[in-house]
Formats: structure tokens, sequence, C-alpha cells
């Protein structure tokens, strides 16, 4: 079957998440929501009062905040998540260029697999996770920490996680305005006008080595 | 880049967690003196943090809410919240601690003093110390006799001049001004006088019998005088 032929019958997909990615993402955004629905209820008098059982919800938050690294690191093992950690990583000149122009969504300035606004998503996100975690499993071996110190966690977690809730809830808006994207998590791939649309140099990188993946 | 980014938010939290408690006070100051209604949605802005043991607030009727006094007495008592009304009234300004951390400053409470309680019950030779319940059938505290017979123990009914809220415990809750938080049982429905004392929920939690603020629970806060 040629490409052509192909093209005809079903629009060009791009493989844009392998299947680990996938349930790396999805796992970790389950056990977000878990734990931002747990911090609700524990942090809002008149929410938690609805629920009761602060000791029950505060056990299950500090279960699910101690697994949350786990499919993180067992992501490493995912060549194909190591590699999008390493495009996520590195900013190229162009990027600045994306968030500094007014019409960033035109496709004027072709972004790679990434756009910039994923790259600082993806780095802000690690290293809230990193230092709630730090800052939790302080708060969890409080016994072993000064008074100014457990206050300074519970200072750093109580602010730090109000951000992350934040920036997870722009990134579940953004991922609601791009049903194409969403398809691209869910499913794996993504149809080739999409991607030359929202990232021409990766959609421009993956046609010139692979032409389709069927 | 992105790694530069993840670096940067680990050396904040560090600088967060080192000067927490400077700028956990600092906000609370400034919630206070501009937007004092933040502190009930906003954390660590100097609002109470409302523990419940159970599901939800627990519900009472006060028309038949009692406050049962009970144990070595002379007398038992059924407390109505009228009978409790006509007792000798006491108001107490002290600041609340929680032994998480949080405190807020000058909490008016009213009420009637636990020892004008007793006073009236009358305490039997023998009864040595005090177990109190709470009717969301699982919270319970207690205290020795000679800290509940102390001028600074409340059997509070009123908190910033309005009855207490649900969340804070309403109709009738304990206010013990030395002590952490956890002491000032909410909800309360129950006294007894008994000859030891019966550690009660949070302390088979692991929390200090003797829960004074600044010298119990392995904290060095400022004590509650």
């Amino acid at each position: 079957m040629t490409l052509s032929s192909d093209a005809a019958v079903a629009p060009v997909q791009l493989q844009r998440f392998s299947t680990a990615e996938r349930w790396v993402h999805r796992t970790i955004g389950i056990l977000l929501l878990i734990l931002i629905v747990t911090a609700a209820l524990l942090f809002i008098p008149d929410l938690g009062g609805l629920v009761g059982n602060r000791q029950t919800v505060r056990r299950i938050h500090e279960i699910v905040g101690f697994a949350l690294p786990i499919p993180l690191l067992l992501a490493l093992l995912s060549r194909a998540f190591r590699d999008d950690a390493d495009r996520l990583n590195r900013f190229r000149p162009t990027d600045w260029k994306w968030l500094r122009s007014r019409d960033r969504r035109s496709g004027r300035i072709p972004v790679g697999k990434f756009n910039a606004g994923q790259k600082l998503n993806a780095a802000f996100s690690l290293g809230a996770i990193l230092v709630l975690l730090a800052t939790g499993t302080m708060m969890f071996f409080s016994s072993y920490f000064p008074d100014a110190l457990r206050t300074g966690a519970t200072f750093v977690h109580d602010w730090l996680s109000i951000a992350f809730i934040i920036v997870v809830v722009g990134h579940i808006y953004m991922a609601l305005n791009d049903a194409t994207a969403r398809l691209g998590m869910r499913s794996g791939s993504v149809p080739e006008s999409w991607a030359r649309r929202e990232h021409g140099d990766w959609a421009a990188e993956e046609l010139g080595t692979v032409s389709n993946n069927d | 880049m992105g790694r530069r980014i993840v670096l940067g938010m680990l050396g904040l939290g560090v600088v967060g967690v080192a000067a927490g408690r400077w700028l956990s006070d600092g906000v609370t100051e400034v919630v206070a003196s501009t937007a004092p209604g933040l502190a009930n949605v906003l954390p660590a802005t100097g609002g109470f943090r409302i523990y419940t043991v159970t599901s939800g607030y627990p519900e009472y009727d006060p028309a038949t809410y009692r406050l049962a006094v009970n144990g070595l007495v002379r007398d038992e008592l059924s407390l109505s919240l009228a009978d409790l009304a006509a007792l000798p009234q006491t108001g107490i300004t002290k600041d609340f601690q929680c032994v998480t951390g949080w405190r807020v400053a000058n909490v008016p409470w009213s009420g009637v003093l636990l020892r004008d309680v007793l006073t009236a019950a009358g305490v039997e030779p023998g009864g040595a110390a005090l177990h109190f319940t709470s009717f969301d059938g699982v919270y319970t505290e207690s205290l020795t006799m000679e800290q509940g017979m102390a001028p600074d123990v409340l059997v509070a009914t009123s908190m910033f001049g309005a009855p207490i809220q649900e969340k804070h415990g309403a109709p009738v809750r304990l206010y013990v001004v030395p002590m952490y938080g956890y002491k000032s049982l909410k909800w309360l429905s129950g006294i007894e006088v008994v000859r030891d004392v019966i550690p009660g929920y949070w302390e088979q939690l692991g929390y200090d019998v003797d829960a004074y603020v600044g010298t119990s629970n392995g904290r060095s806060d400022d004590p509650v005088v």
C-alpha cells in the first residue's frame, strides 16, 4: 500500500505517546485527583464537615501522596518516556519567541513535539511534586522536626498545593479545548494535519523518517 | 532549562521551609489587617481548621440537648441549655493553639466555668479525674480534677459573641485555656467524675495527656496563660 492511497482511505496518523507514557499519565492523573479531593476535604472546613472522618481522609491523602512518585520512577524504564522528558527539558530559542508572541496559536512559529507552555508545565509539575513530596514527608514525620521547620513545611505545602492545583486545572482546561490533543493521549496517535498545525517541526521530523505507522 | 526550573523550585522549597514560620506569621498579619474574611478560605492565615473524627457534624436538638454530669458526684445533673444559661457566666478571651501548629489569637469565649458545674454537682471523695464524652459518639477527653477545677477551664456555649457554630462544637464544648486544642472537646454531652484519668481519643492516638501549650507534644509554642 502506498502512502497516497493509504492517506485517501484514512488520514495519516503520527505516533505521539507510547502505551507506557499513556498509562503513566493516566495513573498520575488519578492519583493527583484523589490528592486534590482529599486536600480540599482537609482544607475547607465546610467541605470537610460534609464528609468528616478526618483521620481516614488524612490517611488516604498520605498513602496516595507517597504512591505518587512510583509511576514516575517506573516511567523511567520506558525509552519513549525518557526521550520525551529530554525534549521537555530542552528549551529552543524559538520557544522563547513562541512564548512572547501574541499569535502563538497561529502556527507561524513552528514548535517541536512540545510547545514552550507544555515544557513550563512539565517542569513546574515535576518541581511541585518533588517539593510537595518532601514537605509532605516532613509533615508525616513531624515529630522529628522542630516547630519552626514543621510550620515552614506546612506553609510551603499549603501554598504550593494551591499554585499546583491552579496549574493542573489550567492543564485540564487546555485539554478540554483540544479534542485532538485528548485523542492523542487516549489513543497514542494524532492526525498529521493536527501535528502540522500545532507541532510543525515535530510533524516534519516524523514525516521525514517515518511515513506512517500502520 | 526544565531541569533549572525544577532545581530552582527545590531551592525555593528549602528557603520556604526554613523561613516558613516567619512568612506564615507575615501572611497571617497581612490577611488579618486587610481582609479577615480570607482567613476562612486561605490556608495558614489565622483561621481555625476543623477536625472532625466522625462523618460530618453531629446533630442535636436545642430543646432536648442535655449535658449529663455523673459518676462520683453527690447529685447527678442533666443540664439543658437553659440550665447552663442560668449558672454564673464567665467570659475568657485567649488564644487557641492547635498541636498541628496553627494558632488563633484572642478568641472571645463565654459559658460556665467547669468548676462551677462540678461544684453544683458536688464531687465525692475519690473523684480525682474527669472523663468527657461527645455526642458524636467517638470523641472523648480527660483532665485531672486539679486541672478541671482551675479557673481557666470553660464549659463554653458562646464564641465570638454568638452561639457556638456546629463546626466549632455546638451547642456546648470545652475550652481548656492552657492546653492544646484537642483537649477542648467539641459537642460535649457528658462529664463523668472518675478515680483515674482515662486517656481520650487523641491521646490514644499518641498525643500527650497533659497537653500544656509549649511544654508537651514535643512543641515549644508560646504558652497560653
